[in-house]
């Protein structure tokens, strides 16, 4: 009985190919475009979050306030109220700082034989290693010796080597000349795989003091790292540079702070909520695509059992029972439901794969997603093919045969 | 064999009840073969879905072997049609794109009868039908009418049924291969089975031996020859 029905089953979804085809092929669009969204949707996430964790841990970023003169602002981040006094105070005063690095940062053209390039040309200490994570791969960063001595020493990016020297060069001990002085190549650092604005691979960091005497000609700060000494005393270590800082500048009044102070963890929760729009935006587009999926398996469907309803009629009354023609239609849907459903699964992981490898995001195929678009075609395979059958089946022969 | 009393059934559509039988009566004895006629409308197909299990009347009885079919439910039916009753029906009603041997073998689906048995049984009805052995694997589209009449014939007679039903079995057909199929009904009553012809074409009931006459939902004449 059981090898009948599967002889049946068999029989019936080989007979009409197209008909099982194009049932099979909303399920699978339906199924592979919402596990490919997904995954592209969360490759998205888990890469802008990565490279949030790439600029250091447990940051605390010191920034300047707005520069106003005659009541027009110059911006956030534009006055000139950061100085080197403010690092140390930073770093000898609040115990759950563990390292402070500031910057001067500006770009500059930079140029080494024939070669040339406009790049971010960092002025700090070597403790930025520690805030920001930075690890040299050739040579060494420069010492505290070298920024006592305002000495002439670089430090270059992965991608600033490649466009001054040539990729993967050993420009160890060249020189290279920023706004015409020469500064000697004492390391480069290891790539950090960013990309786009502010890469931190495209940097060429020299001695925070050379930068002040050579290039800025001042004493202030672009900005000030810090590092907390670990993720749960992020907030308290800012709320003290806060307090410190405040009391240095002498203002009363926090809200008139000359200064804005941003902690990775906001940071992480703003490219979050970023990011978390842009999967619920793929999501409804897959949701979407759920939808048409769901009505074309039913349209399919129901068209089927209609059709097939003069071939119900007959089977009853050649005196097959019920029973046994129902099973058959459920056979049947969830054969078509269960196969589109494997091939759906199959396309949307390798389109994934294929985002991973173009689009360089990092897609992960998530089990609720594969759970989500399959039960819900298998759902609607399995109500529309079975349903109406079990409706025509329980009509007299008679009105089933005579069923136009 | 079958027995008959005082059958009605109405058709309610709406608020409008139609009697298609208005109370009809007769009995038929095994090895008979009997015709039913009558214009279109004078409840003759009614009839011949209630003799063939896939109705059931409004009231009034219907003995089939002895034992009232009128009251079972929808699987006791169904076995019924399976184990006693062949049909052969006007539009033959086979299953497209299927093979002439797997239309035969239809009714068994699903019954303890084994592969090859099956098979043998098919094979010999279809040749008991008068069907070409080399056509058992055509499908069943690519037949012509006569040939799908006998592939229908050979289905109805795959589980040995007492009796035989035979819907307009002719109206799709020319006169020449309506002749061959009737000869083939006549064959199969000399081997014993019961058959139930019904038709509304004189010619062809008078290859029967006895002419029920019905006429607006009863029974006008009974001849037997």
């Amino acid at each position: 009985m059981l090898k009948d029905l599967l002889k049946e089953t068999l029989w019936s979804l080989t007979g009409n190919k197209i008909r099982s085809s194009l049932t099979m092929l909303g399920i699978v669009i339906g199924i592979a475009s919402v596990i490919a969204m997904v995954a592209i949707g969360q490759g998205a996430q888990n890469s802008i979050a990565s490279s949030i964790e790439s600029i250091g841990s447990n940051l605390i970023i010191i920034m300047p306030g707005a520069a106003s003169g005659s009541g027009i602002s110059q911006g956030r981040g534009s006055a000139e109220t950061l100085t080197m006094e403010d690092v140390s105070a930073i770093s000898t005063q609040v115990p759950d700082i563990k390292a402070v690095a500031p910057e001067v940062s500006r770009s500059y053209q930079l140029t080494a034989g024939g070669n040339n390039t406009k790049t971010q040309v960092v002025g700090t200490l070597p403790t930025y290693t520690e805030v920001r994570n930075i690890e040299v791969d050739l040579g060494s960063f420069f010492s505290e010796q070298q920024v006592q001595s305002s000495a002439k020493v670089a430090v270059l990016g992965p991608t600033a080597r490649d466009d001054l020297f040539g990729a993967d060069a050993n420009p160890v001990g060249q020189a290279v000349r920023v706004n015409g002085i020469s500064f000697n190549v004492v390391g480069v650092t290891a790539s950090k795989g960013g990309s786009g604005f502010n890469n931190p691979d495209d940097y060429v960091y020299i001695p925070i003091t050379t930068d002040q005497h050579y290039l800025s000609g001042n004493n202030y700060v672009s900005d000030i790292s810090a590092a907390a000494t670990s993720a749960d005393t992020i907030s308290a270590a800012q709320q003290e540079v806060t307090d410190l800082l405040l009391s240095r500048h002498k203002i009363t009044d926090p809200t008139q702070a000359d200064f804005s102070i941003l902690n990775q963890a906001d940071i992480i929760s703003t490219a979050s909520s970023v990011t978390g729009t842009f999967t619920i935006l793929l999501a409804s587009i897959a949701g979407i695509s759920l939808l048409v999926g769901g009505i074309g398996i039913m349209n399919m469907m129901l068209t089927t059992v209609t059709e097939r309803t003069r071939e119900i009629g007959l089977r009853k009354a050649v005196g097959i029972r019920k029973i046994y023609i129902n099973l058959q239609f459920l056979a049947e849907a969830v054969v078509l439901t269960f196969l589109g459903g494997f091939i759906g699964i199959i396309l949307g992981w390798l389109a994934s794969m294929l985002a991973s490898k173009f689009l360089s995001l990092n897609t992960s195929v998530s089990i609720s997603s594969v759970l989500l678009a399959f039960g819900v075609s298998a759902g609607i395979g399995i109500i529309f093919g079975f349903y109406p059958a079990r409706r025509a089946a329980a009509l007299s022969p008679i009105e089933a045969l005579r069923y136009e | 064999m079958i027995e008959c009393q005082n059958l009605v059934k109405a058709y309610i559509n709406g608020d409008v009840e139609t009697q298609a039988l208005k109370g009809v009566s007769f009995k038929i004895d095994e090895g008979e073969f009997v015709a039913i006629i009558g214009p279109s409308g004078s409840g003759k197909s009614t009839l011949m879905h209630i003799l063939g299990a896939l109705d059931t009347p409004t009231s009034g009885k219907y003995f089939l072997d002895g034992s009232e079919v009128s009251s079972l439910d929808d699987d006791e039916l169904s076995d019924i049609r399976r184990n006693k009753i062949g049909f052969v029906f006007q539009s033959f009603n086979l299953l497209p794109r299927t093979t002439v041997l797997r239309n035969v073998m239809l009714p068994l689906l699903y019954s303890e009868t084994s592969e090859d048995e099956r098979n043998a049984r098919a094979l010999e009805c279809l040749k008991y039908a008068g069907m070409d052995e080399r056509r058992i694997n055509n499908l069943s589209n690519q037949l012509s009418g006569g040939q799908m009449q006998r592939v229908a014939i050979a289905r109805s007679l795959i589980n040995n049924p007492a009796i035989i039903l035979a819907d307009e079995p002719t109206g799709n057909l020319d006169t020449k291969t309506s002749h061959v199929v009737m000869k083939t009904f006549q064959d199969l009553n000399a081997k014993g089975h019961t058959i139930i012809l019904i038709t509304h074409e004189e010619e062809i009931a008078n290859f029967a031996k006895r002419v029920i006459l019905i006429r607006d939902g009863l029974i006008e004449s009974d001849k037997r020859k």
